[in-house]
């Protein structure tokens, strides 16, 4: 490839990180605006602030590719693709949310772009990404699997469970960790003995790294070369410690308390991506974005409730 | 159930599930089992012996030792397409699956709004005598019948093992297929072509007019020989067998109780909050303010099972005490009428060590 090719393709790709950023920073921010009015009765775990792992980790995926993920789970539904108007009718739980209203924010689902499930007890969506791994491995499909979960799920026994299974059986698979550091307030100096969970993920023989900046660009670049390993040479499965920050409480609209005095160490990828994008590539950006939103709100505010008999539908398939 | 034909030949219950899992993989390349012990020399117990000699080690997958996972990793492939057969040497072991069993895979499908489906299948064996005791012999049917979106099924005859297991992998949803160690010997005429025994009917294995007796799993063969006691005075016995758990077929079991007006229904499992609890719940809002009706319980005695068999032969309902309990139901009061002895050859001629 000519350099000037290479630099275009770069340029490309920043610019739709930035938008995938942006448009979920902004989409979280009106949902923490809104929640307080009570039309969304659903807990809410916003990604805000440590966005850039899920943006950039699935700028290297296909749509047929598949993810998992967890409660807070916004984020990657939305950069994998998944459909706004339906994760916001499902937040405000009305019948044409992705669930049919029966989900909420911690169980989002979008089949079609490859978003299998979000689960709200933590880890356990990470032994299914394996077994729709092994699916893809057995039936010779060329995709991957990627488990995103955080740092509190690597203290589950479930985790090591699947780490186990997944490197035993070469499973065409990333495993995501976003350490935030956190478990609700619970710091992971006061939860793990090594906090390095790339190094203990590495013991079970698979290729493990520790990702320090919290940049999507960077994050995009070693999935990418992860997913070509898989693809290409079967290799697999990789690990990938990605460390973030939650700047929101665990739960609901609110900053952490510790926000303010950490935020002059923060490097907010949003920020740095901002910096890297022409301004009026950002404007038409804003205008896209608040359009598109406004849109999904209307939608949400006006779509119909399930109706009562619904409660007995898809019980059983 | 069929008379024997040139269909059907006499095979054992463990022989059925192999069966019924060869035929459905030949069929459909979704299909594949995986557990603890699959693929092992003893293919548990039989149920799983050559499979992979047939399909490959990729749809007979030996586990590590991770039924948490396991479980999950059946619920996710069964989500790209696959229909996995889970398989637990003992019941008990499922206790360390609760959470992919109940918070995942029974839930999927509805709180993903009828995006998903877990077509899955787990199999487990309750184990009994031999000094199986406190960890391998427990019965947790109750358990799965509490939760909407499972399936439970206990077959109790290689008839109906064979083809609950057909309508298992077959259905869309989470089934909880039920075995117990001491019929996997059991013989029976089972037809050799495939075929299902639907969930959510009952089926009448001797019919009667005096008392119904409902017998669940292995408790299924205790009521058969209760009620053969009972035919030597002149008591005339209808004993049900549920097969299907959850859903269940009340009908044909209020049906008969209209008829008899005596229940006694004996599981093979404790009885406070067990299937016993669930059935007699639900005759008992079916039946009354009609005729009066006498009602029976009986399972496992309320403490942990032993091992030393004096004591493990108190813990199990046995087909005199059953039978007693039937008599004294009819008569309205504790009679000193003694049953003819039964043999339970399963149990007495089982060796083991598992």
């Amino acid at each position: 490839m000519k350099n000037e090719n290479r630099k275009s393709n770069k340029t490309k790709l920043i610019n739709n990180l930035y938008k995938s950023l942006y448009r979920i920073r902004t989409i979280e921010e009106k949902i923490a605006l809104i929640y307080p009015t009570d039309q969304i009765k659903s807990p809410v775990h916003l990604s805000i602030g440590q966005e850039a792992v899920t943006v950039g980790a699935c700028a290297a995926l296909l749509e047929a590719d598949v993810v998992f993920g967890t409660y807070r789970g916004h984020s990657l539904y939305l950069a994998k693709g998944g459909d706004l108007n339906g994760m916001m009718a499902e937040l405000y739980g009305k019948s044409t949310g992705v669930a049919g209203g029966k989900g909420g924010s911690m169980h989002l689902v979008d089949t079609n772009r490859g978003i299998m499930g979000m689960s709200a007890v933590v880890a356990t969506t990470i032994p299914q990404a394996a077994g729709y791994a092994y699916a893809f491995k057995v039936m010779k499909q060329n995709n991957i699997v990627v488990s995103f979960f955080g740092d509190g799920a690597t203290e589950e026994g479930v985790f090591h469970e699947t780490l186990n299974f997944a490197a035993l059986k070469k499973l065409p698979m990333i495993f995501v960790c976003e350490n935030n550091q956190y478990a609700v307030l619970s710091h992971q100096s006061e939860r793990q003995s090594n906090t390095n969970i790339a190094e203990r993920a590495s013991v079970y023989g698979m290729h493990s790294e520790k990702i320090d900046q919290n940049d999507p660009y960077t994050i995009y670049e070693k999935v990418n070369w992860a997913r070509n390993q898989i693809i290409e040479k079967g290799r697999g499965p990789f690990f990938f410690e990605c460390m973030t920050e939650r700047y929101r409480e665990h739960v609901g609209p609110s900053e952490r308390d510790d926000i303010k005095t950490l935020s002059a160490e923060i490097v907010d990828p949003l920020q740095q991506l901002s910096k890297l994008v022409s301004s009026d590539f950002k404007q038409n950006v804003f205008k896209e974005v608040d359009l598109e939103l406004k849109q999904a709100i209307n939608f949400a505010e006006k779509s119909a409730f399930p109706a009562k008999d619904s409660l007995y539908k898809d019980v059983y398939a | 159930m069929p008379k024997s034909n040139i269909n059907t030949r006499s095979i054992s219950y463990a022989e059925a599930i192999n069966e019924a899992t060869r035929q459905l993989m030949s069929q459909d390349e979704s299909v594949f089992v995986l557990g603890i012990g699959v693929d092992d020399p003893r293919g548990i117990y039989g149920t799983t012996s050559n499979l992979s000699r047939e399909f490959g080690q990729d749809r007979v997958v030996n586990m590590p030792l991770a039924e948490d996972a396991i479980t999950g990793i059946a619920s996710g492939s069964s989500m790209a397409g696959m229909r996995p057969i889970v398989v637990h040497e003992r019941m008990d072991f499922m206790l360390l699956a609760m959470n992919q069993l109940i918070n995942v895979a029974a839930k999927s499908h509805y709180m993903y709004g009828g995006a998903v489906k877990v077509p899955m299948v787990v199999r487990s064996i309750i184990g009994r005598s031999w000094g199986q005791g406190a960890q391998h012999s427990q019965a947790l049917q109750s358990f799965f019948m509490h939760v909407p979106g499972l399936k439970v099924i206990a077959p109790t005859t290689p008839y109906d093992a064979k083809g609950a297991l057909v309508a298992s992998i077959k259905d869309d949803n989470p089934v909880i297929f039920i075995e117990h160690r001491m019929l996997h010997n059991y013989k029976g005429q089972v037809p050799k072509d495939l075929y299902s025994v639907p969930f959510g009917k009952a089926r009448i294995l001797r019919a009667g007019h005096d008392i119904t007796i409902v017998g669940i799993s292995h408790a299924m063969v205790e009521c058969i020989r209760a009620a053969k006691s009972l035919a030597t005075s002149s008591i005339s016995a209808e004993v049900i067998d549920p097969i299907s758990l959850s859903p269940l077929d009340v009908q044909t079991i209020c049906e008969s109780v209209e008829k008899t007006g005596n229940l006694l229904i004996v599981d093979n499992g404790w009885t406070t909050c067990g299937a016993s609890a669930e059935i007699m719940s639900l005759v008992i809002e079916n039946v009354q303010g009609q005729d009066k009706v006498n009602m029976k319980r009986m399972g496992f005695e309320f403490v942990t099972s032993p091992t030393t068999k004096i004591l493990e032969d108190l813990y199990y309902p046995d087909s005199r005490r059953i039978a007693k309990a039937g008599y004294d139901l009819l008569m309205g009061k504790e009679t000193d009428w003694e049953p003819d002895v039964q043999e339970s050859p399963e149990i007495d001629e089982f060796k083991g060590p598992f």
